[in-house]
Formats: C-alpha cells, structure tokens, sequence
C-alpha cells in the first residue's frame, strides 16, 4: 500500500508509506483516486513513513493536493513538506532556453589483404546473417505470443511506406520487375533509415533504454512489407489485365468479351496465385536485406553509402535467386 | 553505487582496456577523462551493457551486469539514465515523444498522466514548453543536449550516464549546461556518471575524476588528482589550456 487513510472530526489523515517512485505511479494514482475528499474540510498529510519519493511521486502527490484545493479543502503538512514538491513548483513556475549545434568526427577502415581473410569474413558474414535472421524469427514467435509486441502502429506505416506509395510505380510494371522495383525502393529505405538511426546512436539509445531494437525497428519493417508486396503484386496483376483489355479493344478492335475468355485461356488460375505465394517470400527477403544492411552500419556516413548499396544488391539477388527456385519448385509440382 | 572491476577489452590486436577498475559512490559527479582513443566510451557502452567485455565485472546496485539475462537487465535499465554524445533523440519522434517512449516501455501510466510527466521532465531540463512538439531536427544543438537529459530522466532514475555532455556547445551554452547537471543533481540526488573533454565543465561539477591512461584507471578526488604524477594526466592538467581554468575549481 502506498496511502493510508484515517477520518477525523475535521476531515482526513492522510499518511503516505512505501515508495512513491515512477515504477509504481499507476498503484499511486489509482490509490490516491479512492480518496474521498467531499465530506472532508481539511486534509493533513504526513510524509515521514515515505521510504522513498522521487518526482514522478511528487507529482502524483501534487496531483491530489491541486485537487483538494479544487474542492476547497485546506491541505496541511505534518512536519515539513518534502523538498521534491518544492521543487515541483520551482520547474513548473520558470522556463529558460540555451542554443548550439553539434558535431562528430569519421575514423579509418581496414584495407582487406588475402582471398583468405575474404573467405573468413564471408563466412563470417553468413553466419551473422542467419543469426540476425534467427533473431528477427525469435522476435516474431514473441510477438505472436503477445500482440501488443508486434507494434501495429509501425507495421500500419511501414504498408503505408512501401505499399501504397509504390502503387503509381508498381502498377505501370509487372511482378519479378515490381519485386525487384520495391527491392531497390524499401530496401535501400530500410537499410538507410537504420543505418542513419545507428550514426545517430538512436539504436544504442533504444538499448540502453530496455527497448529491443528488433521489436521496434526490424520486425514492423517485415511484416509492413510482407503485407504490401501481395497487395502490390494484385494491383499489378489487375493494372496488366486492364491495359491488355484496352489495348486489345482500342488497338486490336477484339470485343472485351473475347479477351476475357481469352485470357482466362491463356493463365491458368493457379498463375495468380503462384504469385501471392512468391510475393510474401520475396519480401521478407528484402525487408531483412535492407533492415540487415542498416543495423551493420558502425559509425561512418560512408559506410552509410555503402551498406545501402549491399542490401540493394543483395535484396535484388535474393528475389531472383528465390524467383528460380520457385520456378523449379513450381515445376516439380506441376503447376 | 557502480563498480568496474578488472575490466578487459580487446579489439583485434588493440587492447583498450587492460584491467580496468572504477568505483562511482553514491551522490557524487564523477568524471571520466582520456585522450582520444583512450576508450571512454567503450568504458561507457561497457557498463550500459551495449558491449559485453572480454573480461571483468560491472555491477550497478550490487548485481553484475555482464552475467545477467535479458530480463534482469531490462530492469537494470529502467534504473539509470543515459545521454549519447549527439542526444541520439528518435529522429522520427517528437521531443515529447521521445520523453515518452521509456515510460511507456517501462511502466503502466494513463495517457493523461503520461503527457504531464513527460512535460514535466521538458520543464525540468528548461526547455520551452513548445518544444515538446518540435521534431529533433527542429532543434538546436543546446536544445538537443537538453531534449536528451529529459529523456534520460524519464524514469526517475538514480544514476546518470552523460556521454560529451558539453561537446559542440558554445562556451555559454556549456556553462548553463553545466549549472543545470549540478542543479539536477542537487534537487534530484542524482549520482552522475559524466565522460568528458571539457576542463571547464571539469572543475565546475566533478567531486571525483578517473583518467584512463594505458588502458587502467587513475581516480582520485579533483583536488588530488590535477596533482597525480603520470605525465598524460600532468599535462591534462597542467598544459597551456588548464592552467587558465584553475582558479575555478569547484568543490574544494
């Protein structure tokens, strides 16, 4: 308990106990809420069983002394008020401002000597890939244990970011190019966007706060994507059907009738939705590229450049490595 | 309060820190000094556990950090404040925001409660209250330093990291900074942590300094150690551009 409460002849007695820190602001408030100040004339007050008061305390504290005033109650101290509430009224009463730009300074890169050495670091590499691709999982599996984690918010942005801002483009071009297109367009964003955020020490700010920078950063990025690609791929698709129709019907003088069946002819239905199974892979494999590359990113703006480079050629390799694959995949399931 | 106690890092083939002890007490400003390269900050994200040493112990409030889970760690966090060398405030987040994000992370607060804290710790810092709703970008670079000590009082910590806290700051800019630190600490009972090349804000708000030399700490109280006879730290202290601020020592 953090209050109790005793009714006098005048009013209340109110003795505060435990500690009254920002950890436990919630217990405070909604202990303090309880309070029924309307039959009361005058609240006393006494703070010397408080083990322990920090500002977040004093506020909640100043909280109820506004409202009892509020009421027209006479608040009193048993003894001396605290001095964080002192304090309180002095930051609340004064403003003062000050000004000046800052700055930081870029070290040296190792030159690589041997095949060798380039062998361990590639292997290296790989290996590091895999783990960030366990963690990003991991976070995954976390986060649909408990929803919350998986920062709708951020993958509403992130739809918003690489789906619907990629419509004009996408539209005017089919599938493997529109993979290929938001590889190059979400994929240099992501890694710039984290790349930045590490320079900024943004990324260690985020640690250092108990804030897993998965959780935050790389899994919203995912998922956004992995929910806009499919949605882009429809669109393609439904922009590709109509301007065959238009051209068929302006161009080719073919009735709108014969081209539908025509094409339902010419694609299977299973074309479709070979491509909304393609779609989702394709973009994990560039939403980790991209938000790999980013976080790799260690203290220079050149690297910056460069790391967004990789994770576009990489997030490009992988949807045409992964593009073939399917293919044979496809071709074995005869589809 | 914190404790390093032969602390190891390596990089490569490059030894930073070679058994490294640091002990911070409670209620003091400590300030960690070094040249360039000396491996302050490794220092720093070594404690904040942003890099895991080769060997030695770090505890914040008796626990080792460098054994602890994530979860053990994450609580750890909630306890101490950290300001980064350029604020490192969320590019994307308001001021306000940015103030808001470890609350909302750490505790269960009502959105109304949430507002006032945060505006609360705005004013604290003496900032405007309109630059709540200023992005960091908006900012200037005094503003920024100060944006940044907001957020790293968030959760009402104990102890306070602040890595270059007066870097890139004019003279006056940095002196005000300097008095707010030592207000803080005063009215909060903050044990302050503070990295830093300014001699200035040295004599100012430091009780106690460590200086990183060859890869150990030499700490010793200011009065003391501006006397200490390794020749790095005699010429820290006692080069041309000392010998002006001594007069100003604080604390004596």
């Amino acid at each position: 308990m953090s209050l109790e409460v005793r009714r006098t002849d005048e009013g209340l007695e109110l003795e505060l106990t435990g500690e009254w820190v920002a950890q436990r602001v919630p217990a405070i408030e909604s202990g303090l809420a309880a309070v029924d100040l309307a039959a009361a004339r005058q609240v006393s007050i006494a703070t010397q069983r408080l083990s322990a008061l920090d500002l977040s305390g004093a506020w909640a504290l100043r909280q109820l002394l506004s409202r009892a005033r509020a009421a027209g109650v006479a608040v009193s101290f048993r003894g001396p008020p605290p001095d964080q509430l002192r304090l309180l009224e002095e930051i609340l009463a004064d403003t003062s401002p000050a000004g000046a730009p800052a700055a930081s300074g870029p070290p040296a890169r190792q030159p690589l000597t041997a095949i060798g050495r380039n062998a361990v670091l590639a292997g290296r590499d790989l290996l590091q890939g895999l783990a960030f691709v366990g963690r990003a999982s991991t976070t995954l599996l976390r986060g649909l244990a408990r929803p919350r984690r998986l920062r709708p918010i951020s993958i509403a942005r992130h739809v918003y970011d690489t789906g619907l801002t990629a419509v004009p483009i996408v539209a005017l071009i089919a599938f493997l190019i529109s993979a290929i297109i938001v590889a190059g367009r979400s994929g240099s964003a992501f890694a710039a966007e984290l790349g930045s955020m590490r320079l900024n020490e943004e990324v260690d700010a985020l640690i250092a706060t108990g804030v897993d920078p998965f959780e935050v950063l790389v899994l919203p990025r995912v998922l956004g994507l992995t929910i806009a690609l499919p949605l882009l791929t429809i669109i393609a698709d439904l922009t590709g059907l109509t301007g065959g129709a238009l051209l068929c019907r302006y161009l080719l003088d073919m009735p709108l009738t014969q081209y539908a069946s025509r094409v339902t002819e010419a694609i299977a239905s299973t074309t479709f939705w070979v491509g909304l199974v393609k779609a989702p892979v394709f973009a994990v494999l560039i939403a980790l590229a991209g938000c790999y590359r980013g976080l790799q990113v260690r203290e220079s703006a050149r690297e910056l450049g460069r790391l967004v480079t990789v994770a576009v050629v990489q997030a490009i390799f992988c949807v045409i490595l992964a593009d073939a694959l399917f293919a044979v995949l496809f071709m074995e399931m005869d589809v | 309060m914190l404790q390093v106690q032969g602390l190891v890092n390596r990089f490569g083939t490059q030894v930073v820190h070679d058994g490294l002890d640091m002990e911070v007490r409670a209620d003091e400003v400590f300030g960690i000094v070094g040249g360039s390269g000396a491996g302050k900050s490794v220092l720093l994200r070594t404690i904040l556990g942003l890099q895991r040493p080769i060997a030695g112990v770090v505890r914040i409030d008796g626990g080792d950090i460098t054994r602890m889970s994530g979860a053990q760690l994450r609580s750890v966090k909630a306890h101490y404040g950290v300001t980064f060398q350029a604020g490192a405030l969320y590019t994307g987040l308001t001021v306000l925001q940015n103030v808001q994000l470890p609350m909302i992370e750490h505790l269960e607060l009502e959105r109304s409660a949430l507002q006032e804290l945060a505006l609360l710790r705005i004013r604290l810092v003496g900032l405007p209250a309109e630059a709540a709703r200023k992005y960091p970008a908006e900012l200037s670079g005094g503003m920024v330093k100060r944006a940044a000590l907001a957020r790293a009082l968030a959760l009402d910590p104990r102890l306070l990291f602040l890595d270059e806290p007066t870097s890139g700051l004019d003279p006056v800019s940095a002196a005000a900074f300097d008095e707010l630190v030592l207000y803080l600490q005063k009215q909060l009972r903050l044990t302050i942590v503070m990295i830093t090349h300014d001699l200035d804000s040295i004599f100012r708000t430091c009780n106690r300094v460590g200086v990183i030399v060859d890869g150990r700490m030499e700490s010793d109280t200011l009065q003391r150690i501006v006397d200490h006879p390794h020749p790095w730290i005699r010429a820290y202290f006692h080069g041309e551009r000392a010998r002006a601020r001594r007069g100003a020592a604080h604390g004596a």
